[in-house]
This record gives structure tokens, sequence and C-alpha cells, in this order.
């Protein structure tokens, strides 16, 4: 399994983009987003990106308002993990340009779109940003 | 905006997501979801809607469940959306569906129908798009349906769609394992997929089907090992580089799949020490991404048959974490130390210091791995320290979770290692006070038997003493207020068997206390059972010595209460303790005898004592008993309340025949087995297990006979006597003893070793006294630095010695290698990347070649990956270029400076706020125009409320 949600919150703890690999009811996404959210928000930028909650790991990431947090197993490589939020990052700097918060809010199904390239099953199944994008790319020439 | 196409959004959407994004606070927020709501209720059912409309309402959708509000009345619209002919309406359809439904929603229905049709679809980016579909909302009802179609698309010609099928078939899997059985050679076909994506992908399969059943694949060792050394030798397309590191992502599912199948077998693990061993030295350690690597072959290392060499590798690597200021490298360092330590416990001692430093960090995410490793490392000498700090651990924190974690930890580690009865006390009550509702009931069951039956040494004086300072500490405590229900009840059960057995104290003195808990404590009627049978005890023990007995007149009330009690449990307990007191001293010694909680108990099962009597009856004239079976005629009713026992036996009497004491025999076997061959045992897991009868045999220690422990317990509140222990337990104090006596032994020859390492070395560095002592006693002696230049000399010698080394056998077996790869693969992974290119680069020296690529513009490219040049000063360029900056210094440099994210990859806030607006937005200046006048038309401009949503996210 690995991963299993992948959560892009801005400093106000305001859900920007939301992908669960295993299902949750809307009332136990909303009590985990708070939950954990609280959790990294308060930590400082000399600890950890790494946070033990119930039986899994979040790691997390912050780049400028907007936080990165990625649930993992318990058996999972966390800096792996902390450099895959990087790479997911860089795939959409470089297909939006600069990316900033608004790009994803504008872009939502975007962005959706490149992480079901990265990440099936809760498995990390793509790394090469070229093919991370194409399919993106594509779409938007064909509509 | 650059390219808009089909993307294209009205004002009405942007405003929604402007507003949005600009909301002050949940409630703001909230309202204009709500508003939203209402909006879309109406709009969304109209006639004729256009497709691009509906495309953004159903993105308005996600957004609403996104911001965690109901949107189910659009689910059949988005379901609908996933019809459309429009490749980019129906992703988009496919994408909501996927987001709002789960598997087991009725609607799944009927999108399978229009699954199966584009999955035969000839645009591969349909059948891409309904694979996704696939993996998230077929259950094992539907994979019927789509299972053929998918099956063929693992010959697919594109390899995206390739890619997508194997994980469908992954998915189906998980789901259901039968229903693929006969499918699952496809992943190891496809591990020989031509295109390295469709490969990466197949390990995760792999990964999982591995780890079920290791034996099925020892075969693939050797494809692995060369599938490995390729993506380390960079012969795998430049686009899966991250960093300069080739293909890090695959290097670590591989790495993950080697430590699964080295485990415990030598020839398998012989074959990847070259490329693991590799992989150690060309590692880039100055990147998050290269430590990562190095983490996960230190995972290995310690996974697969022990190397020497690659052993003193990963410490190495553990010892440049531990010494980093990262945070992170320091986590990663400390459960890396905690998976060696299990092959070399020596190399804990020299990084003592290092530990305890994240011990008291302020962090709670190290300080919590850190216990970890504290928990793996405990042993008879240093667990009095480790217990403490982690009760007070476990005492300064809030998350219940956790807190149930470390308290059954702190009991399992002082059930194994404890140095004396008396501490062994202090440590159990220190955790019931703080966390005694979060215990298993078990643990406290445990306690009492082990303050009953004592330490199995055979000196009845220690087991007294034992009992006395139990005694005595459970009166002190007593005075606390609020003591949890479990502990309670040991301190009841404790009193009412020992409280009056050294004559320490009277019998008022302990029925005073007794009452005193009955009555604080009145809403809790498992206390008030327990301390009502502690009176009964007591009382007993009074009559049998033929003293006289004055009843306390808070106890007599205490039984009037009780005789008119709800609960017919206390009632029965009552009038039990009535009819004793009434009894003469023989009749009631036969009953209660004293401190008999561990005498065996046989159970007439013939009730053969019954025989005169009912001789007598039939003489009389009395119906003979005929057995159930026997009985005709009335055989459906009997049946019928047969089964009412059945339902009833949890909690109630039992009229079937209790099952033989077996167990005895059973638990005794593992429990020497664990004690002897397990490095950590973990003799009993804390948590209730619904498992124990089928897995008895398997259980380690005492899970039988508590089982059995647990049942007669239902009997002993109906008999009024909570004296029973089973059998069992006797056989279990001698294992006990054995574990104990074991572990005890090495601890005294540690100890004395430790000291003597101790005496010899003198402190030179200076280091707090406080911790130098914590250290002492965690690890038995302090690193000095007499003792580290001695292992660092060691390691350099060692590790020069690595290098001379390691040119002769590299090549012989890149001989070796090449030889055996043809074999066992096609030819077609050995042409994974540009050939030409990186096997004139396999001849230089990997190092000068990656020195060579540290040019500041290769870096910034290379980081870039578009043409960054293009772009004038804007802060992707910069950030490149201090990610090269570091890159050219050296090696403490780069550790401290990469290896710390908020240094390096996260932008500060304050540097360069001005540039990070939207005048730079946009690959090239005119799509930087473009979207800039685009969002100010919209009226959302940098300067308004919530300035933070143009920040450039890679700053």
């Amino acid at each position: 399994m690995g991963i299993r949600f992948i959560l892009m919150v801005n400093k106000q703890g305001q859900t920007r983009l939301a992908q669960y690999y295993e299902w949750l009811t809307l009332e136990e996404r909303r009590a985990l987003e708070g939950e954990i959210v609280r959790k990294c928000l308060a930590r400082n930028e000399q600890q950890c990106s790494f946070v033990e909650h119930r039986n899994y790991k979040i790691v997390y990431r912050r780049y400028a308002s907007l936080f990165f947090l990625v649930g993992v197993d318990n058996d999972e490589n966390e800096l792996a993990i902390l450099e895959f939020i990087h790479l997911l990052v860089e795939a959409m700097d470089r297909h939006f340009g600069n990316v900033c918060e608004l790009d994803i809010m504008f872009h939502l199904e975007k962005a959706h779109f490149m992480l079901e390239e990265m990440v099936m099953n809760g498995c990390i199944v793509e790394t090469s940003k070229a093919n991370i994008l194409t399919p993106v790319q594509l779409l938007e020439k064909t509509s | 905006m650059g390219s808009q196409g089909g993307f294209y959004q009205s004002k009405e959407f942007l405003d929604l997501v402007k507003s949005i994004g600009e909301a002050r606070s949940k409630a703001e927020e909230d309202r204009i979801v709500l508003n939203e709501i209402e909006t879309l209720k109406r709009r969304i059912s109209e006639p004729d809607i256009p497709k691009r409309k509906m495309k953004e309402y159903i993105i308005r959708l996600v957004y609403i469940e996104m911001l965690g509000h109901d949107a189910s009345f659009g689910y059949i619209h988005a379901v609908k959306m996933t019809h459309d002919d429009s490749l980019l309406v129906k992703r988009t359809g496919y994408l909501a569906v996927t987001l709002f439904l789960n598997e087991d929603h009725d609607l799944i229905i009927l999108i399978v129908n229009t699954i199966q049709k584009d999955l035969k679809s000839d645009n591969y980016l349909v059948v891409c798009a309904a694979l996704n579909a696939v993996c998230k909302l077929i259950n094992e009802e539907t994979i019927p349906a789509v299972l053929p179609q998918a099956m063929e698309l693992l010959a697919h010609p594109k390899e995206a769609v390739r890619k997508k099928a194997i994980m469908a078939l992954h998915r189906f899997y998980q789901k259901s394992p039968s229903s693929v059985s006969h499918l699952v050679s496809n992943f190891r076909k496809r591990l020989c997929d031509n295109d390295p994506g469709v490969m990466g992908a197949t390990l995760c399969p792999l990964f999982e089907l591995i780890a079920r059943d290791v034996n099925s694949y020892k075969d693939l060792v050797i494809s692995f090992v060369s599938i490995l050394k390729q993506v380390a030798e960079r012969r795998l397309s430049k686009a899966y580089d991250y960093h300069q590191m080739p293909a890090p992502f695959i290097q670590i599912k591989l790495l993950k799949i080697l430590a699964l199948l080295g485990s415990g077998d030598k020839q398998a693990s012989e074959n990847m020490y070259t490329v693991v061993g590799d992989i150690f030295r060309k590692c880039d350690s100055s990147s998050n991404i290269g430590n990562a690597v190095l983490y996960e072959c230190i995972c290995c290392v310690s996974s697969i048959y022990p190397n020497p060499k690659l052993l003193e590798s990963a410490a190495d690597v553990i010892s440049r974490f531990l010494k980093s200021d990262s945070h992170n490298l320091k986590y990663m360092g400390i459960d890396a130390l905690g998976r060696l330590i299990k092959i070399s416990p020596e190399i804990a001692e020299q990084h003592q210091l290092a530990v305890i430093d994240c011990l008291e960090d302020p962090d709670d995410t190290l300080k919590r791995k850190t216990f970890e490793l504290l928990y793996k490392m405990t042993k008879s000498t240093n667990v009095e320290v480790i217990v403490d700090r982690m009760i007070d651990y476990m005492i300064s924190i809030n998350d219940n979770h956790y807190k149930t974690e470390i308290a059954s930890r702190c009991v399992e580690l002082a059930e194994q290692f404890a140095p004396s009865n008396q501490w062994f006390i202090q440590t159990m009550n220190r955790v019931f006070e703080h966390a005694g509702d979060l215990v298993n009931i078990k643990v406290a069951h445990n306690l009492m038997r082990l303050i009953a039956e004592g330490f199995g040494e055979d000196d009845d004086n220690a087991d007294t003493k034992l009992r006395s300072s139990a005694v005595e500490s459970y009166l002190r405590i007593l005075g606390e207020p609020k003591l949890p229900s479990v502990f309670l009840q040991v301190i009841c059960w404790v009193l009412g068997e020992y409280g009056t057995a050294d004559g320490m104290f009277s019998a008022s003195d302990i029925t005073g206390k007794l009452c005193d808990v009955a009555e604080a404590y009145s809403n809790d009627e498992t206390v008030k059972a327990y301390a009502t049978t502690a009176l009964m005890k007591i009382y007993a023990f009074e009559i049998a010595a033929r003293r006289k007995v004055d009843m306390l007149p808070e106890c007599q009330s205490l039984m009037e209460e009780l005789l008119a009690s709800h609960s017919t449990d206390l009632q029965q307990r009552a009038y039990e303790l009535q009819a004793v007191i009434g009894l003469d001293a023989h009749a009631v010694a036969c009953i209660m005898p004293s401190d008999a909680s561990c005498e065996d108990i046989e159970v007439d099962r013939d009730l053969s004592f019954l025989n005169d009597y009912i001789q007598e009856a039939i003489e009389k004239g009395a119906q003979p008993y005929i057995p159930e079976s026997e009985r005709s005629g009335m055989l459906n009713i009997s049946n019928f309340r047969n089964q009412d026992h059945h339902e009833a036996s949890s909690h109630g009497l039992r009229f079937e025949a209790y099952e033989l004491p077996k167990p005895a025999v059973q638990s005794r076997i593992p429990q020497t087995l664990i004690a002897s061959t397990e490095i950590v045992p973990v003799p009993e897991p804390m948590y209730p297990r619904e498992s124990y009868q089928t897995t008895m045999p398997s259980i380690p220690s005492d899970a039988g006979s508590a089982e059995l422990k647990l049942r007669l317990e239902g009997v002993q509140k109906k008999w009024g006597r909570s004296t029973y222990t089973p059998a069992t337990s006797t056989s279990n104090s001698t294992s006990q003893k054995t574990v104990n006596g074991t572990s005890q032994g090495d601890g005294a020859s540690t100890v004395s070793s430790m000291r003597e390492t101790y005496d010899s070395r003198k402190p030179q560095v200076e280091v707090s006294h406080e911790k130098q002592k914590l250290a002492a006693s965690l690890f038995g002696g302090s690193s000095k630095t007499e003792k580290s230049p001695a292992t660092g000399h060691k390691a350099a010698k060692a590790s020069s010695h690595v290098v001379e080394k390691s040119h002769v056998p590299k090549s012989s077996l890149e001989v070796a290698s090449e030889k055996a790869t043809p074999a066992q693969q096609p030819p077609d992974l050995l042409d994974l990347g540009e050939p030409t290119a990186t096997s004139t680069a396999l001849q230089l020296d990997p190092f000068k070649q990656l020195e060579g690529l540290l040019d500041a513009t290769e870096v910034a490219s290379a980081v870039n990956g578009a043409p960054a040049a293009s772009r004038s000063p804007d802060i992707m360029a910069l950030y490149a270029d201090t990610a090269a900056g570091i890159h050219n210094k050296n090696d403490a440099d780069l550790l401290s400076g990469l290896s710390n994210p908020s240094v390096t990859n996260m932008p500060g806030t304050t540097a360069m706020p001005q540039v990070t607006q939207s005048s730079s937005k946009g690959p090239n200046p005119k799509d930087s125009l473009e979207k800039d006048a685009l969002v100010r038309q919209m009226g959302v401009n940098p300067s308004s409320q919530n300035p933070n949503l143009f920040k450039d996210l890679l700053g």
C-alpha cells in the first residue's frame, strides 16, 4: 500500500487538494484533516518533517504558504517520500511555470491528473516528469 | 494561463475560487460553500447544460466535498460525464467519480459498462482514464467484468497503458487474490518490459507478492540485482534522474525487494553484496534523495545475511546521519541504528551521546523514535533507566494512542528484565497509576499472578517480602485521588490475599481501607466486587486463625447497601460474605484456605462426591437422571435450550464441560523457545487478541493459560472465590524463572565487561556530567575520545581497505554478471537507456564524473529541466544556483546544508517576496503577461486579501 493519502493544505489549514488511496467517509476525512493539519502546522522548521499519527506516519513539506502532507505506512522510507513531494512540486512547476497556490486552485483537475500518473493503488508508479506531464499536455491539445 | 484549450473557466468559477482562496476563517469558507451548494443544486439539473459548463459544475462539486461538505446530489451527473465523447470531459468525470464514490457505492454499476467500453477504445488516453477508474472503483464482484479486457491491455503497444494495466491487475490482486491467482505470472513478465516505467511500476505488486511468499520468487534475485546494477550505473533514460541520482525511487523499491529476498538466505544475499556495496560508494550523500537511497541500503543490509564490509559501510552512514544537524537525518539515523543493532549490538555504544541528545530533543517525533530504539536495546543492565524515562515521558503526553503503546512496552520490559521484585512492583504501580485505564486487563492479571507466585525462585522468604512491599505500597497509593479501575482491582485483590499475611497490618486497618475504596468508587461495580471479595477473605482468614471478628460499622453499612444492590453479582458476594462470617473456623478454613491462590484446582468432572446423595434420593423413589442424548421426544426442545445456553455461556453459568487443560504443556514450549532465540523477545502482545485459540501454539508465553484463567474468572464471580489460578500457571512460573535467570546471567557478564572498558578510558571531551551518567547507565559506559579515534582509525583503515580491494572484485564481478544476465533476461532490458553514452562513462571514475557534472550552469539546467537560461533571474534559477553552490562545498558543509530542507528547498518567506509576485507568472514572458492580465481582470491581485495565493511554491 505505502501511501494512504496526499493532502495540500495552506497555512490557514484550508484544504487545497485531497487524494485518498483508502476509502474514508466525509466525516472521517474531515476529522483526520483537522487533526493532522493541526499537528503539522504546530511544528517549526527545525523539527523533523515527519509526524507519527496513530498507526501511520505523515511526511510533510512546506512550499511558501502551502503544506504538502503525505500519509504513509510505517515501513515507508520517509526521506524518499519527502523527495517524492518535491518531485510533484517540480512537475507542477514545469507545467504551470512558477507554480503557486492559485494555479492549483484554478486547475484542481490538472493537479489531480498529474497525481494520477504518479501514484496508483498507493504506490509510486511514475517518476519521470516527461511521462507525468505528457498526458496532461495531450489533454490540453485535444480539447 | 498558457494554453487555455478545453480548460476554459467561467468568471463565476474564478470568482468562487477567488472567494474560497481569500476566506479568512473556516466559518467564512463554510458560508461560501453552503451558498455554492444551493446554487449548484438549482443549476445542475437544468436541461441542456453545455459540456464545458457541466465539467465546471463537477469541479465545483469536487471543491464542495474537498472542503468537507456533502455533494451527493451531484454524483449522478459525474457518472453521466464519464459517458461523454470529449476526452477531457470524460477524464474529469472519471476523476470526480473516483473522488466521490467508494467501490461499494450503488452508482458504480452504471460506470462499469462505460469502463468496459472505454477499455476497448482506440485512443490510448481514454484507455488510461478507464484504467485509472478501474484501480479505484472495481471491487471483488465487478472484477470479472473488466478482467479479460484489462489483461489484453498488458500487451498494449503504448507503455503508459501497459503500466496502468499492470496496476489494475495489482488492484485485483489486492481486492481478491484468488480471482487473479492464475495471472500473477504476468508480473514477472512485465518486469522485463523494455520500458523502464512499466518495469518500475511492476516492482510495486512484486514487492507485495514477495512479502507474502518469499520462496516462490528466489529465482528472481539475479534479475533484480542485475536491474539494480543497471539503474545504479545510469543505464536508464535520463528522464528518470532526480537531482543527479539515477532513478532513485526505482532503486529504493528494488532495495526493499532485495531485503525481503535476502532475509535469512545466505546464498541469495551473496548475490546482492556487490551491488549494494557499489551503491553505498556511489551514492551522493549530500542530497536528501541520496540519503534516502543510503537509508534503504542500510535497511537492506540489516535484513539480508550479514556481511561485515556492508555492515561497516552502514555504520559509517549511520554515524554521519546522527552527527548531522538536520533532524530528518537524525531521525533516519536513529531508525537505522535500531535496525542495525539487531545484528551488531556493539555499534550503539559509539553513538550513545547522539542518542541521548535525540532523547532529550524537544521534537516529539525524534523522541519517540529514540524510545523505540531504546526499547529494542533494553537489557537487564539498563532496564531501570530506560523504563523510568519511558514512564516519565508517558506521563507527560496526552496522546492516548501512544500512551497505550508506551505503557504496554514498559510493562513488557519490566516483566522481562526486572532486576528486583521491589522495582517491578514500583514500576507497575507507576504505569497503572498514570495509564491504568489504557493498559490491557491482562497486564493486571499478570501482575496479580506474579505477586501470588513470586518470581519463581524457591525462596519463600523473598516472595513474602515481595508481597509485604506490595501491600505497603498499595496502602500508601490508596491515599491518592482518582485511581484507574484496573489498578484498584489489583490493589483490592492483593490486599485481600496478603493484607494481613505478615502481621504488619491488622484486619481492621485493611478492611477499613477496602471499605473506603468501595465507597469512593461507588460507581465502579467491578472495583466494588473486588473489594467485597477481599473483605470476605480478610474475615475468613481472621476466623480461621480463631481471632475475634469485629465488623467495622462502615463495613456493615456497606454490606447492607450491597445486599440490596441492583447488581446481582454484588448481592451474591454480600450474601456469601454474610454466610462465611456465620461459619465456624474449620469450615471457613476449608472454603477459604489462606494463601492458596496458587494451589492447583482439581475439578471432579463426574461430581462423584454427590454419589451418596443421589443413591439416597433414588432409594427414596426419585427418578434417575437420563442423559440428554437418551431423552427421546424432547430432542428439539433440548436442542433449543442447548443453543440458548451457548449464547448465554459468555456471561452466565456454563453447562457444558470445560476443555481438558492441555495448554499447560503447549504454552511452556514456545516460551522457552522464545527466550532462547529472539534477541528482543516479545512475550505477550498487549492488545486483546481474538485468535488465542487458533494460534495458541505459536503465541509465546502464557497466552494460553491467561485464556484459561480468564474463563475461570467468570466462574470465580459466580462461586465467590477470586483465588483460583489455573493449574498451568505453575509451569509458567518456572519458565519465567529461566527467562529471568538467563537474562540476568547475561546482564552480570555485560556489567563486568563494561566496567572494564569504562575504567580503562579517561574522559577528554567536555560532555555534561549528567549526560555521561545517563549514557553510562544506558550503554554501560560512556564513549570517550580515546575510543573514538580508535574506532575512527579502524573505520578509516577498513574503508581504505574497501577502496583498494574494490577494483579487483568489481571488474571480475562485472564479467560474471555480464555472463549471467543475458541468460536470465531478454536483451531489451539491457537497452534501457542511452548505452553508448553511459558505457564509455562507465570506464571513468563515477566520482570524477559527478564532479564534472557539478558545474553550476549544468546543474541549473538539470534541476530545472526546462530552458532555465531563457528565464530572466527568476526564483527557480536562484534555487538551482544555491543548490549548485552547496554541491560544490566540501562534504561536511554539504551535509548540513542540503540535508536541511528548510535551508535550501523551502523558500524563506522573507526572501524576495516582491519578485514572487505575478509579474513572473508563466513559463515565458508572454504567458506570464496573459496570466497576470487574467487574474487582474477577475479582481484577484497580489495586493488583495491573501497575497500568499501568488507565492511561487518553489520560490
